[in-house]
């Protein structure tokens, strides 16, 4: 245990890298919600307002197409930088040493894994566009 | 036996002949007497919250068995109809606010903090708070069933039937009581929250964190964002009973798949709220009976996470009937079967645990098996519902409360049964019976089974929900006996539980310590159990430090570890960072007192009176309420210390006061906050919402409010905020003169504001009661300009600190927060002002 000297406020604001902050954990699920949402508005905004129910809906799925691949690179940006964090040094799981190195290696590994299941999650949602032509 | 007492009594001696541990001893000691219950300590407040929640699922099941009297034959005239209807809607109510939510709660707050090592949670008054407004609200909405005044709506309470079709007060019991616990609900998540990221011990990284806790900080966090939309269709549903505003009122412009959305937004989160904590026990109890650490942490702690954040894309799985888009349907059908994979992951994990450690015998372990098994087979009939076609037939019928009990009493009751089992000798130092444990698991689970899987069969066979009755035509009478048998087996084996569990076991010999020989932190204590929650409080080098590091009890016995000793007779715990939890701050937590149970009376008299519509008491209890918790937070908080810093044990000295980000009251503040915003943004949600079903929205006819007065409440709204932000700056340069202008200015500017947004309303002449949209702008403004009511009391307060000399330029947390809380106020004004101002423009009106 170190002691901190220094004060207190400065201590936590040290740059560590943002792929050991907790909420690395959350920005690949949170791109799934955004892309969840964005798709299920547009969807809902679309057949409310523009659409006649039968109507193929083109402009929808181009849409939903590009905000797809937006947000399928962004999971893949944050699952690369993850992979690479956990296979930092020659560490194996279970990532369980008391040692920062060991921390950062855990955090990578869970982000890891969370990116791959938003990845299916999106895409589950944007197969949903695939599958259907139709508002109904 | 008698060694374990000799063994007791000596380091009893021990204890009474170190003098530091003595007074450690004396500051957490617990009030005797009626002052009892006064006490705010985790132990003592989570024991009660425990066995209150429990008082509850009896009698939800009470009212389940009167149901299932009811329908053990066709055509039954046990209960009339309409007392079906009131013991159907509180028997689901009160499983899912009175006991689910509150039960993970009240096991959380009573072991968390022995888990981390940490002598208390950071707000142990607010803990108390919350567990008292539960009490009072829970008796309240219970209660009214006595007085044939219950509320009749189903446990989801759609309108327009509870709007217009039910005048009773039951609606208002129940829309008025349930507010009322799901903000001590909040509470207690903030409190968790604060309690995982800041309050670990020393050396406890993210990646040596219990399971346990990574589940309930997920789970706090799904309540921080799962609750808000209830507590704001609750406040558009009673300003519609209550002043006639139309939100649910098709003939008006309101629409009924609002309060659908919202009450889903909340209550299919509220399904995962209640079951992963649940899962948590299990993450707990397997590896001890598998003498082997859990398999796959980091895959537990993604399926936490991860179910965490799909619960989210769930909602519209309970509306696929409602006549939505099929595109809408598909989006959410595709997100409710993606759900079951990290669901299944941490199955899968605990199997494995399982599979590769040598399994112990014992009741907690069956009774976790149970909830696997059972939990999976509904988990598999979940995924046959998220399949739209197959609910379009199985919607609304038995098939789906065989489903929904299968998932939660396989998810939520057998896992906390097994926690009973195992937990018990920690809070009592005695153990429950195993041989008589056999026979309850017997009774349980195959009860359980006779009465719900031939549920199953019933709704396919075309059984409809919230039936009082049925016609023996139907040929489901001989399933609905075997129900009913079942559901008698299955109380029974609750009941013979439930007496095991409160027999009086004076004669029985304490266990031994770890009786289990488990591994994580919560078993070092002592038996019985000292109130001070740790000797001292130990540097963690391993996710099962009882398992891991040498000599780990016997040094936190001899207080070598820190804050070992109480030299100012105050109760004390470590603050630390919240990745790699260095210590940072030596906290002073406050101790007993009478002033939460009254803030608690009080504000539950807001909420009671203003059922019956006795608004004079109503409000005089809100002027009491303000008055005690002002009191509570005055004398209770940001306490000026007598020194700066204290040296806490191994040659470490750490600030006592703290302010900013570093302290956990500006955490508290940030979290409760991102919990309003969330409410706020389902009210604007229902703004846009009547957007998209109307063509004329807003309607040609009505005009208002203009664009010039929501821009001028804006222009008002945001002055506030930066002479706020000017206030913590002058206090921080301790010019006293400059703090309190612009303190003032900054009231006035609020001022301005509340009365702009009330100008743009009444120079149009909005009537709320005339159509949706006055209403729902009408709702909305009324939201925002109590935010700035409340900002400005904020500054009248950290005024008359500071003129006390309770606030100083060092000592500066009040005006911290203050400022943080202006910082969302600030953007719930600027989206209101945008709303109503501009979006008319927007869309051409």
């Amino acid at each position: 245990m170190t002691t901190p000297t220094e004060s207190s406020k400065t201590y936590e604001r040290r740059s560590i890298p943002i792929s050991s902050r907790l909420w690395w954990l959350t920005i690949a699920p949170t791109v799934w919600a955004i892309h969840f949402l964005a798709c299920y508005l547009a969807a809902a905004i679309y057949c409310a307002k523009a659409s006649s129910p039968e109507e193929s809906m083109p402009m929808l799925r181009i849409a939903v197409a590009i905000l797809t691949g937006l947000a399928i690179v962004m999971i893949t940006f944050v699952a690369f930088i993850s992979f690479r964090q956990h296979r930092m040094g020659a560490a194996p799981l279970p990532h369980d040493f008391d040692s920062q190195d060991d921390q950062q290696r855990f955090l990578g590994f869970a982000a890891f894994l969370l990116s791959l299941l938003s990845i299916i999650a999106t895409l589950f949602t944007a197969s949903v566009f695939v599958f259907l032509g139709a508002c109904h | 036996m008698n060694d374990r007492r000799e063994e007791q009594s000596t380091s009893d001696t021990q204890s009474s002949n170190d003098p530091a541990a003595r007074r450690l001893l004396q500051a957490w000691k617990t009030p005797t007497g009626w002052r009892y219950w006064s006490a705010v300590n985790n132990s003592e407040v989570g024991l009660w919250y425990t066995l209150t929640a429990f008082a509850f699922f009896l009698f939800g099941g009470l009212l389940a068995l009167v149901m299932r009297i009811q329908l053990a034959v066709p055509e039954n005239d046990f209960i009339s109809a309409d007392t079906y209807n009131q013991v159907f809607t509180l028997h689901g109510s009160v499983m899912m606010f009175l006991f689910a939510v509150p039960i993970l709660e009240a096991i959380s707050i009573m072991l968390l903090p022995e888990m981390m090592g940490a002598r208390d949670l950071p707000f142990p008054r607010l803990s108390a708070f919350g567990f008292w407004c539960f009490v009072i609200g829970g008796v309240f909405v219970c209660g009214s069933i006595f007085f044939d005044a219950a509320p009749r709506g189903g446990w989801f309470m759609y309108p327009p039937m509870t709007t217009q079709y039910q005048d009773g007060v039951g609606v208002d019991i129940w829309l008025l009581g349930l507010s009322f616990i799901e903000i001590a609900s909040i509470a207690a998540a903030v409190e968790l929250i604060v309690g995982v990221l800041k309050c670990r011990p020393p050396g406890m990284r993210l990646n040596l964190i219990p399971l346990y806790a990574w589940y309930i900080l997920v789970v706090a966090v799904m309540i921080l964002f799962a609750f808000p939309p209830l507590i704001a269709g609750d406040v558009l549903m009673e300003l519609e009973r209550a002043l006639d505003w139309p939100f649910f009122d098709a003939s008006r412009g309101g629409d009924p798949l609002l309060w659908q959305h919202l009450f889903w937004i909340f209550g299919h989160p509220e399904v995962y709220i209640v079951f992963l904590p649940s899962i948590a026990l299990i993450a707990m109890i397997v590896p001890t009976f598998s003498r082997t650490p859990m398999v796959g942490y980091s895959w537990v702690v993604l399926a936490a996470v991860g179910t965490g954040f799909l619960s989210f894309g769930l909602w519209v799985h309970h509306m696929f009937t409602t006549g939505l888009p099929g595109i809408t349907i598909g989006i959410f059908s595709a997100a409710s079967q993606a759900v079951a994979i990290p669901t299944g992951v941490q199955l899968f994990c605990f199997i494995a645990t399982l599979l590769v450690g040598r399994v112990v015998r014992s009741v907690s372990l069956l009774f976790v098996l149970a909830g696997l098994a059972t939990f999976i087979i509904g988990g598999l009939t979940g995924v046959m519902v998220a399949v739209a076609p197959f609910d379009y037939q199985a919607h609304d019928t038995y098939f789906v409360v065989g489903h929904l009990h299968y998932v939660l009493i396989g998810g939520t009751i057998f896992p906390i049964v097994a926690g009973f089992y195992y937990y018990y000798p920690f809070v009592t130092g005695k153990q429950l019976s195993e041989r008589l444990g056999y026979w309850i698991f017997g009774l349980m689970f195959i009860g359980f089974n006779v009465n719900f899987f031939p549920m199953h069969l019933a709704g396919l066979q075309g059984m409809a929900r919230r039936i009082y009755t049925y016609s023996p035509m139907l040929n489901v009478g001989w399933l609905n006996m075997i129900s009913t048998i079942g559901a008698f087996v299955l109380a029974s084996g609750i009941l013979v539980f439930l007496i095991d569990v409160l027999r009086p076991k004076g004669k029985q010999p304490l266990v031994k310590r770890n009786v289990w020989n488990a591994g994580t932190l919560e078993w070092s204590g002592q038996v019985p159990d000292r109130p001070w929650g740790i000797r001292s409080i130990p540097v963690i080098e391993s996710r099962y430090p009882l398992w891991d590091q040498d000599d780990f009890i016997a040094k936190v016995d001899a207080g070598q570890f820190y804050l070992p000793d109480a030299a100012e007779g105050l109760r004390e715990t470590l603050v630390t960072t919240t990745v790699d939890a260095r210590p940072i701050q030596c906290l002073r937590v406050p101790g007993p007192t009478f002033l939460t149970l009254w803030a608690a009376i009080f504000t539950g008299g807001v909420f009671i009176f203003g059922t019956f519509h006795w608004y004079v008491a109503a409000g005089l209890s809100g002027v009491l309420a303000f008055a005690t918790i002002i009191t509570w937070l005055w004398t209770g908080t940001s306490i000026i210390p007598e020194k700066d810093q204290k040296e806490i044990g191994l040659g470490v000295t750490l600030p006592i006061y703290v302010s900013g980000p570093n302290a956990v009251g500006w955490w508290a503040m940030f979290i409760t906050m991102m919990g309003d915003m969330t409410a706020f943004v389902s009210l604007i949600f229902g703004y846009y919402f009547y957007w998209t079903i109307h063509e004329d929205f807003p309607p040609k006819d009505i005009a208002g409010p203009g664009t010039f007065w929501p821009l001028a409440s804006l222009a008002a709204g945001v002055a506030a905020w930066g002479l706020t932000v000017v206030t913590k700056k002058r206090n921080s340069a301790n010019d006293a003169r400059g703090f309190y202008a612009a303190s003032i200015a900054s009231l006035v500017c609020a001022a301005v504001g509340i009365v702009a947004l009330w100008m743009g309303i009444w120079q149009h002449d909005m009537d709320p009661t005339e159509h949706v949209y006055p209403a729902i702008v009408c709702a909305i403004a009324l939201w925002t300009g109590l935010h700035l009511l409340v900002g400005s009391v904020m500054h009248l307060y950290c005024i008359a600190r500071r003129l006390a000399g309770r606030m100083t330029n060092r000592f500066d947390a009040d005006i911290v927060n203050v400022t943080l809380y202006w910082h969302f106020a600030v953007i719930t004004i600027a989206v209101t002002a945008l709303t109503l101002g501009l979006f008319p423009v927007a869309v051409g009106r």
